[in-house]
């Protein structure tokens, strides 16, 4: 009897919950949820992510009217970086909007991982710019998941590429020690395969460290780096664990130059809370850095200048925030994509994922878009969902974010067959009969 | 010595030392615990909450002051406010949570400190801003070599870690006095011996458990400059009480030296498990190798190295 | 109110020791486990909101079932046998490792039986770290139980055969097939929760009811005046860790296979084990009921304080939100706990009395 009364409020409850959201209006436009973390040990990175994402949609409303025409409807979802709310973000938002929800960006490897199979079911593309799983750049086994613009195993190979040219040639790293400082979690273990081939390849002595999340506390981590003496320390940190870091490397005498983060730990929040032991580290950039491109100063203008920025207008040249642009951005034009071949109307997951999948963006385009300099030349195809596999190296100079190098573009021979195999074991696992991709079209 | 290589007894010592500057740290937080532990019952998760505020505050405070006064004016100010801040906290904890919840088991108490911690954390982040700041009080941050005459390279030290740990001793060390020589320190003990007996000699029970929350925000101020010297103030300042809770259940709930040897033993073994231990199985025990430790001392003495001895009647 | 508890004669023992020896709970618990059973599923195919989509079920309905299991394990060892545990989530973890591995290395195993085996696995687990509580008492043992919880979230992250060997640690479940029905869309995966869910309710109620329930009560009370009257300690709290971690690893396969599908450790990591106490908590210590009336508090609440603003289309922005919402959930919990500590499950029992007089107050 009292379950019953357990479940009849149950009802009730979601009655509630679900009653108001069918009864708004279905006002017509490209729905594209928005999930964020502005809050808990993530949000000094989430906030300017997600700042960025929703400043580029109201960009595009307010500059463009929506895209080719049509109004794009955004919803923000808070997730605190945790897998189960964000899940819960996806299931209430996913459909949403006359076709549902356009393309999701979660903004965290735990929630790419729990929704990878769920998009799949549900036909929604998953956009993870410069995270998510490595293996699922391979189009004919991930139709739905796209690694836009870099994954974690472009990011450590380009990462020993610049320590290779440092050093002055890639024989020289023969002998050299490279210590992985990581995030104990799926994301920091990522790049661990590649570099483990890479150093068998170039003969280097490579150590593994994890730091045990969050990592506010990593004496005994920088302690056996003093002892051991390496080279170089490649980090792939989130969050708190990147300003303590670099805090204890000077507190250890390590050089911050040899430092080279993970693009997820070359952020101004990274850097900022260690004051000047942050001068010198260097880290992977996603294409962009920090700084501005024309499409700010539209921001400026048709966003900022009307008041409906989320930022600090000095904020919005920051990596993150940029990052966040560039990762929406490339959602949206996807659907513009998708909506030269479909008609200017809200397209469905199904016909973005199409558009997404045929993307190019080529010099010139990226120019109109005035993103001039923050990426290269993109084409994204079935069999591969990643597009570009290039990068650059920053260095924090105790006030700002400076380009030290030029294009490295990852050695696609040493990664194919890795990622062959990962994406053939994951089929495997599945029971999924992988695309032929040169039948698509 | 024996043959040994001295650069590896020069090592050791460093890491020996690093974790026990860790430890000086850890003790200190441990004491916010003990001190709320000892005069009101309650195992108070909320101290990480009460750390982040506590940051938060000051780190704002401090940067808004900076800019239209000297450093020196600016930073007794912004700590007079986060003082201010977490006396406000204390009061509101011991008027609209402790008071209501009078004779409560142990364990309710706890979840209503996990309910005020969540509460702090919002409002801390909804007011404060959930940002990184950074925080600068002026303490050095570069490195020396001691006892360079004795090994060779001498063992490398931080500064900041170095004025870390003497700020926490001499914060400890005011607390035990506080504790000890005060009248309302003895009016704590009393009250940690027996509410009820420490109420009818007249020993105001409502003040004296604002007065042990504040002097824990006091505590939280303390912790939070140091952590967020090195980490700047942001969320995961809350995680620093998860560091503290084996050295309290380690060095006994009901014991200011235990907190204080707690935090000694749990940095010292926690770091030498870890660079010594640690790479044969992968790494990254220390977290669990500090409750560990702290369980099989309980194992042999269940109330904890000092804590008071545990009596049973029926 | 609808029915008196008066004018239930029993003529024999086996009557009078019924789980619900009153017809009228009887009919209300059958025409509840209907309505869970048989009409949510109808209404679905139905398409009538809320249960038309997914969402009702992936993320209400199913989360709920499953912490509600959980919260029935770790009630068992907290609120019957007096131990608290702040590793729930471990155990859970554990049970949810258990099953990837037993499914994937020995695919022809039924599922049911490798949950159970899961289940198992986890008991193991609990009753190694349910040794300490021997010696250790009180908020000492709930402390030391996070021994239990970093080292096995150490573990999942450190040890790759529990992962398979995958490279970043992450898993994912193999399908979700009973004897060849694949439980594949979430009403399916719903009823097949449902089902585990009712099970362990029913055989947690009478386990309560029965010898060992009442020896964890006694220990609970006072273990020392336990002993004196002749109850083991070491059996019955060895036995409460172990069937509290058998519940929590068979909720945790679930958790894996039913509502997640793929995961990485931090799925089970302390914050889970949190909510499961708070669930314990609010919903009332050594209630069965409560821990289904905590879980719907712990899981909908967050999201009502979230809808509330949209539905009365305040604009709030979007970090603000969710701090106010922690703020109000933190008070909420305070509320909970200062009106009644002894949480729902006595709430519950108040106004059912209440309403036996209604409207005549006594």
């Amino acid at each position: 009897m009292s379950i019953r009364i357990t479940k009849l409020s149950v009802l009730l409850l979601s009655a509630a919950l679900c009653l108001p959201a069918a009864a708004e209006a279905q006002e017509n436009g490209q729905f594209i949820p928005v999930v964020s973390y502005r809050t808990g040990p993530y949000a000094p990175n989430g906030i300017p992510w997600a700042d960025g994402i929703v400043d580029y949609l109201e960009l595009v409303n307010q500059r463009d009217g929506g895209i080719n025409g049509v109004k794009i409807l955004y919803e923000e979802c808070e997730t605190g970086y945790a897998t189960d709310r964000g899940v819960e973000c996806y299931e209430r938002l996913k459909n949403k909007g006359p076709t549902g929800a356009a393309f999701i960006n979660p903004l965290s490897t735990g929630i790419t991982f729990a929704l990878t199979e769920k998009t799949l079911v549900d036909k929604i593309p998953l956009i993870t710019a410069g995270f998510g799983r490595s293996e699922s750049r391979d189009g004919s086994v991930f139709p739905w998941n796209f690694p836009l613009i870099g994954t974690y195993w472009t990011a450590a190979d380009v990462a020993i590429q610049h320590i290779a040219k440092e050093l002055g040639g890639t024989d020289k790293l023969n002998g050299r020690k490279i210590v992985l400082l990581y995030h104990d979690s799926p994301f920091g273990k990522e790049p661990m395969p590649v570099l483990e081939v890479l150093a068998k390849k170039h003969g280097f002595q490579l150590t593994m460290i994890p730091v045990t999340s969050p990592g506010v506390e990593q004496k005994s981590q920088w302690l056996q780096i003093r002892q051991l003496r390496p080279d170089y320390v490649v980090m792939w940190g989130w969050g708190v664990m990147n300003p303590t870091a670099i805090q204890e490397a000077a507190n250890v005498n390590f050089p911050r130059d040899k430092m080279i983060g993970f693009w997820f730990a070359g952020a101004e929040p990274d850097v900022v809370p260690a004051g000047a032991q942050a001068v010198g580290y260097k880290a992977l950039m996603l294409q962009h850095g920090a700084g501005r491109a024309r499409v700010h100063d539209d921001l400026d203008k048709y966003v900022y200048g009307k008041g409906l920025g989320k930022a600090k207008p000095a904020d919005t040249g920051g990596v993150l925030f940029n990052r966040g642009m560039v990762g929406v951005m490339l959602g949206i034009e996807g659907i513009r994509t998708a909506m030269a071949k479909y008609g200017n109307k809200p397209m469905t997951g199904e016909q973005v994922r199409w558009g997404i999948e045929h993307l190019a963006l080529d010099e010139k385009r990226i120019k109109e878009l005035g993103f001039e300099g923050m990426i290269s030349p993109v084409k994204i195809s079935c069999a591969d969902h990643e597009g570009t596999r290039t990068s650059r190296i920053q260095q924090w100079d105790g006030k700002s974010w400076n380009i030290i190098s030029d294009w490295y573009t990852a050695d696609e021979a040493m990664l194919a067959p890795l990622l062959k195999e990962a994406a053939a074991r994951y089929a495997k696992e599945k029971g999924i009969t992988p695309r032929d991709c040169s039948k698509e079209s | 010595m024996l043959g040994i290589d001295p650069t590896k007894i020069a090592f050791f010592a460093e890491v020996l030392v690093s974790g026990l500057l860790s430890g000086v740290l850890y003790a200190l937080v441990a004491l916010g615990f003990v001190l709320i532990f000892k005069a009101s019952g309650v195992f108070n998760f909320a101290q990480g909450a009460m750390v982040l505020v506590a940051g938060l505050a000051l780190v704002r405070a401090f940067g808004w002051l900076e800019a239209s006064m000297p450093f020196w004016l600016a930073l007794p100010l912004a700590i007079i406010f986060a003082g201010a801040v977490m006396t406000g906290i204390a009061w509101a904890v011991e008027r609209f949570v402790l008071r209501k919840l009078v004779n409560q088991t142990a364990l309710t108490l706890f979840m209503a400190t996990i309910g005020i911690s969540f509460v702090l954390e919002g409002l801390g982040q909804q007011i404060f801003g959930a940002q990184v700041y950074k925080l600068d009080l002026g303490l050095p941050r570069d490195n020396l070599f001691a006892l360079e005459s004795l090994f060779d390279g001498g063992i490398l030290l931080n500064k900041l870690d170095l004025w870390s740990a003497v700020l926490a001793a001499v914060l400890v060390a005011a607390l035990v006095i506080f504790f000890q020589k005060t009248r309302m320190g003895r009016a704590l003990r009393a009250v940690a011996d027996d509410h009820s007996a420490a109420q009818s000699v007249g020993i105001p029970l409502t003040r004296v458990w604002f007065v042990v929350w504040t002097v824990a925000g006091l505590v939280a101020i303390a912790a939070a400059s140091i952590w967020g010297s090195k980490v700047g103030v942001q969320f995961s300042l809350v995680f620093v009480s998860l560091k503290a809770l084996p050295v309290i259940i380690l060095g006994g709930l009901t014991s200011i030296p235990g907190a204080i040897v707690g935090g000694l033993l749990i940095g010292a073994g926690e770091k030498l498990a870890e660079v010594y231990l640690g790479p044969s199985v992968g790494g990254g025990i220390e977290q669990w190798f500090a409750y560990v430790v702290a369980l099989v001392v309980l194992l042999v003495r269940p109330q904890g190295l000092f804590g008071d001895r545990i009596i049973e009647r029926i | 109110m609808f029915y008196r508890e008066a004018g239930h004669f029993k003529d024999n023992y086996r009557a009078d020791m019924a789980t619900f020896p009153i017809r009228e709970d009887r009919i209300g618990i059958i025409t509840l486990l209907l309505i869970a059973l048989v009409a949510i599923p109808l209404v679905h195919l139905a398409g009538i909101p809320p249960f038309a989509g997914d969402y009702f079920f992936n993320a209400i309905l199913i989360p709920f079932l499953i912490l509600a299991m959980a919260a029935i394990g770790l009630n068992l060892l907290a609120g019957y046998c007096g131990q608290i545990s702040l590793g729930a989530g471990a155990f859970m973890g554990v049970g949810a490792y258990a099953a990837y591995n037993i499914a994937i290395r020995i695919p022809e195993m039924p599922l049911v039986l490798t949950f159970l085996l899961a289940g198992a696995v986890s008991a193991l687990a609990g009753l190694a770290f349910g040794f300490p509580s021997l010696r250790i008492k009180g908020l000492y043992l709930a402390v030391a139980t996070l021994a239990a919880q970093f080292f096995l979230d150490w573990a999942f992250l450190r040890m790759a055969w529990i992962t398979n060997y995958s490279p970043s640690g992450s898993v994912s479940a193999p399908p979700l097939v009973f004897a060849g029905w694949h439980a594949d869309t979430p009403v399916e995966r719903y009823l097949v929760v449902l089902v585990f869910t009712i099970v362990v309710a029913w055989g947690a109620s009478n386990l309560v009811r029965g010898n060992l329930g009442r020896q964890w009560m006694a220990i609970r009370d006072m273990d020392i005046a336990a002993e004196i009257i002749g109850i083991r300690p070491i059996q019955s709290k060895l036995t409460a860790f172990a069937i509290s971690s058998f519940v929590l690893g068979l909720a945790g396969a679930l958790w894996a296979f039913a509502n997640l599908r793929s995961w990485e450790p931090y799925a089970f990591s302390i914050d889970r084990s949190f909510q499961l106490l708070f669930i314990v908590i609010i919903g009332g210590l050594g209630s069965i009921i409560g821990c289904f009336l905590g879980a719907a508090f712990i899981l909908l609440l967050p999201l009502i304080v979230d809808a509330v603003p949209r539905w009365l289309s305040i604009p709030v922005p979007a970090g603000a939100g969710s701090n106010i919402t922690l703020v109000v959930f933190g008070a909420l919990i305070l509320l909970t706990l200062i009106f009644e500590p002894h949480g729902l499950a006595r709430i519950w029992g108040i106004a059912k009395h209440k309403l036996r007089r209604w409207p005549f107050p006594y």
